[in-house]
């Protein structure tokens, strides 16, 4: 059925494939915007965006769900932003000025190569995970990437050459650079745990590898220690990672970067239209990646449940033997998961007031590097206890 | 098709190694340092150390350089008014560039007949994760170690350096 495509030549494959995700990330990013919206407004307990609606539309019976729903509302906001005026202020570096919102999604979409979203059965019932590249420096590379973020914020702040988005640039910069060591601290015990005494029946040259995809290999084995998700065998790496991920994103209890309360809207202060809008896109890309290796590491990625995994999901359902639908299903699954951890973000969002600067980094410094590398020795020391 | 990639990042780099020394504009210098580095990473990649590639990356472009830029935003330095170089600056310029030149030649005529044929199946050390971790903690344990510990002295340097200690209250 689908000889023709793989006849292509491989860097026309590989570009389709790219461009096929990209369309994929970029409206979701872009509709998250729209549920944060919506959440708000359901914790906040008022119906939010629910109005808005083409008027040649409007007359399709049943069509007022998804006016309520806010749908139309997000093509609206999409549109304004394309063809509002892109306003550039005179005081402005403007090289810059221009090139940091392009700067911003440029690492957001790419981190997603490295990292798989779904897995099909083959012909002899192995998992095969589906990603766009399978490199065995897998996390490693979303860490490199996603750290060129920080650039993207920097010149925002310094070529819009007002003094808030500066100020909001040089705490950006502080948080991202003080919070990045205790997220890559916090996964490390996940690393050693698949390259130790549980490894099961995998073969030597697989080991001291970071792919993504073994650490789901690892949480799809039999057995009662093979079945379990890293989230429950290693709660405080999980929690360290999803505060840190917290931090990295910007996000709501760490908000300090735009408070809008004292910085105006920090670095994003000068820019308006669809230069505006590329930073939250970019930012809600970062949501969508970060949470998406959370899933991997400690959620279990594509398994439906703890000790189900995709394969018996499959074979449960009498559909193991079509890979075209099993990927789907399990595509489904992991982006189901994503987005609930999406839904979670903007809760705490809305919940949580915002911290201080100051507390910020005393949190970072002061409590969870401690905790991250107390946390790495504990394991390590198990691990050891273990292998012996 | 890798030789023509290898011409163009080294290029790219080297032009982007210019531009760090002759903008004036310290910001622009600071991200042409980025460019250059990000330029040594494609090399790496070219020549299959991966792993160095993303750790070239992951620590000078996305904490070293940021850290740079960091410092200059804060200390609003400005490119200014450059001094002509001095008689020593020019004379010592021009012994290590001719240094330099005396080693790229001999390296180029002597160095390319020592290199032996790896043998097959060995990964080389820089593109294989867990054959770099295993070099780094048998081979080049000791270096290692005393990298680290030169670092760390450097960095109580700069606390002692730059924190002004009024009394032993602070001290503690």
């Amino acid at each position: 059925m689908f000889d023709f495509y793989f006849d292509l030549p491989l860097w026309i494959r590989l570009f389709v494939q790219g461009l096929a995700v990209m369309l994929v990330m970029f409206p979701i990013g872009a509709a998250c915007s729209m549920a944060e919206r919506k959440i708000a407004a359901w914790v906040q307990d008022r119906p939010g965006p629910n109005r808005t609606i083409a008027p040649i539309l409007a007359w399709i019976p049943g069509i007022g769900f998804l006016r309520k729903l806010g749908l139309f509302q997000l093509a609206a906001d999409g549109g304004k932003f394309v063809f509002k005026e892109d306003a550039v202020p005179g005081h402005v570096n403007k090289f810059y000025f221009i090139a940091a919102p392009i700067i911003a999604v440029i690492p957001a979409l790419t981190t997603v190569a490295v990292v798989p979203f779904g897995a099909y059965l083959d012909a002899a019932g192995q998992v095969i995970p589906i990603m766009l590249a399978n490199v065995d420096i897998g996390l490693l590379a979303v860490f490199a990437i996603s750290s060129l973020s920080v650039y993207a914020i920097i010149l925002a702040g310094w070529a819009s050459n007002s003094k808030y988005p500066f100020l909001g640039s040089v705490r950006a910069s502080a948080q991202l650079v003080s919070y990045e060591l205790s997220m890559t601290l916090s996964v490390l015990p996940v690393f050693l745990w698949t390259n130790g005494p549980l490894r099961g029946e995998t073969a030597d040259s697989l080991l001291g590898s970071l792919s993504l995809a073994r650490v789901v290999e690892f949480q799809s084995q039999s057995g009662f220690w093979g079945g379990l998700w890293f989230g429950f065998l290693m709660p405080l790496s999980a929690f360290i990672f999803l505060v840190s991920l917290f931090a990295e994103t910007n996000r709501q209890p760490f908000d300090t970067v735009e408070s809008e309360a004292d910085l105006v809207n920090s670095f994003g202060s000068e820019y308006g239209a669809f230069k505006w809008s590329l930073f939250y896109v970019a930012e809600y890309c970062h949501m969508l990646v970060g949470s998406a290796v959370f899933m991997l590491l400690f959620g279990g990625g594509w398994n439906p449940l703890p000790w189900v995994t995709l394969a018996d999901f499959a074979n449960l359902l009498g559909f193991a033997h079509l890979p075209l639908v099993t990927g789907i299903v399990g595509i489904g699954i992991f982006l189901g998961k994503v987005l609930a951890m999406i839904f979670f973000f903007m809760w705490v969002r809305w919940t949580l007031p915002r911290f201080r600067y100051d507390q910020v980094m005393a949190i970072g410094w002061r409590r969870l590097l401690p905790l991250s590398i107390a946390n790495l020795i504990a394991y390590v020391i198990g691990i050891a206890l273990l292998t012996k | 098709m890798s030789a023509i990639l290898f011409n163009l990042f080294a290029i790219f780099t080297v032009a982007c190694a210019l531009g760090v020394v002759f903008n004036r504009n310290t910001i622009a210098s600071a991200l042409c340092l980025l460019l250059a580095l990000v330029g040594v990473a494609g090399i790496f990649a070219l020549l299959e150390a991966f792993l160095l590639a993303v750790l070239m990356v992951l620590v000078y472009a996305g904490a070293v350089v940021a850290l740079f830029l960091f410092i200059v935003m804060l200390l609003d330095v400005s490119g200014g008014e450059r001094k002509p170089f001095g008689k020593a600056t020019v004379f010592s310029g021009i012994i290590s560039a001719g240094l330099l030149v005396v080693g790229l030649i001999s390296f180029t005529k002597h160095g390319a007949q020592t290199t032996a044929e790896l043998p097959a199946g060995a990964a080389a050390s820089g593109s294989v994760l867990k054959a770099y971790g295993e070099q780094l903690f048998t081979t080049y344990l000791l270096p290692v170690q005393i990298v680290g510990f030169l670092l760390l002295i450097a960095m109580l340097g700069v606390i002692v350096l730059s924190k002004k200690f009024q009394g032993l209250e602070d001290i503690k």
